[in-house]
């Protein structure tokens, strides 16, 4: 299975901005027979400033899901969410708030 | 589309770029820890204080290894950063997050997890290590995928 498409969704909720995103991606580990290939950073930006950055291993699983928090946040607030592996493939996608 | 010389260049320019990306930070000799111990001692939080104000939200018992719903969160003032780590996986360490000013202590992920094993969470602020941890039973390991 090959590194493909993201999806993300970005909502205010409680006062603060919920960010839902997947990423396609094999995920595969050293244990599975397969060639290694995983995730290894993921960058959180909101109107182009950095808020979060993420090391991951192979241990998180396979499209991987996340959900991410920001403080306060308002409708149109430009979200991006970015990532690289271990080969160094990346994607990244950019939606705004809802 | 037509393949003039431009498209080529920028095809080849594309190409020498790429591995560029491959440099970003990337903890290799903590997520190369064999043990949960290894991994936090490279992270510089060998003794961690244990704390109640590290939210820990996963299902009890997970039928399938291979996908785990962690939801991890902390009330610590001043939470900078939050380590997942899975005690009896291969490679403990699963993840790290680090929040900047704007990001909430809070995140939510899938693992894999390779057997019943607790799931430890250790949370920074202003330089102090605190921690807090969970056992998940696993039916059905998810480490061969």
């Amino acid at each position: 299975m090959a590194v493909g498409p993201m999806k993300m969704r970005a909502t205010i909720a409680g006062g603060n901005t919920d960010v839902r995103v997947l990423m396609t991606h094999p995920m595969t580990t050293a244990q599975s027979g397969q060639p290694l290939h995983f995730i290894q950073n993921v960058v959180v930006k909101q109107n182009g400033k950095t808020v979060l950055e993420a090391e991951i291993s192979q241990a998180v699983s396979r499209n991987p899901v996340f959900t991410f928090r920001l403080k306060g946040g308002a409708k149109g607030d430009k979200i991006e969410v970015s990532w690289v592996d271990n080969k160094g493939d990346s994607n990244k996608i950019e939606s705004a708030v809802a | 589309m037509k393949t003039t010389r431009r498209t080529l260049i920028a095809a080849l320019g594309a190409l020498l770029l790429k591995p560029l990306a491959a440099f970003a930070a990337w903890n290799e000799q903590a997520f190369g820890a064999k043990t949960a111990a290894d991994a936090l001692k490279t992270l510089g939080a060998s003794s961690p204080a244990a704390s109640k104000d590290i939210m820990i939200e996963a299902p009890q018992i997970a039928e399938n290894g291979a996908v785990v719903p962690i939801e991890v969160s902390s009330s610590i003032p001043g939470t900078s950063s939050i380590a997942v780590l899975i005690e009896k996986n291969p490679f403990p360490l699963a993840g790290r997050f680090e929040f900047r000013d704007g990001a909430l202590p809070y995140v939510k992920l899938n693992v894999k997890m390779g057997e019943t094993s607790d799931v430890r969470v250790i949370a920074t602020a202003g330089g102090k290590h605190f921690a807090a941890s969970r056992e998940i039973k696993v039916t059905i390991g998810g480490c061969g995928g």
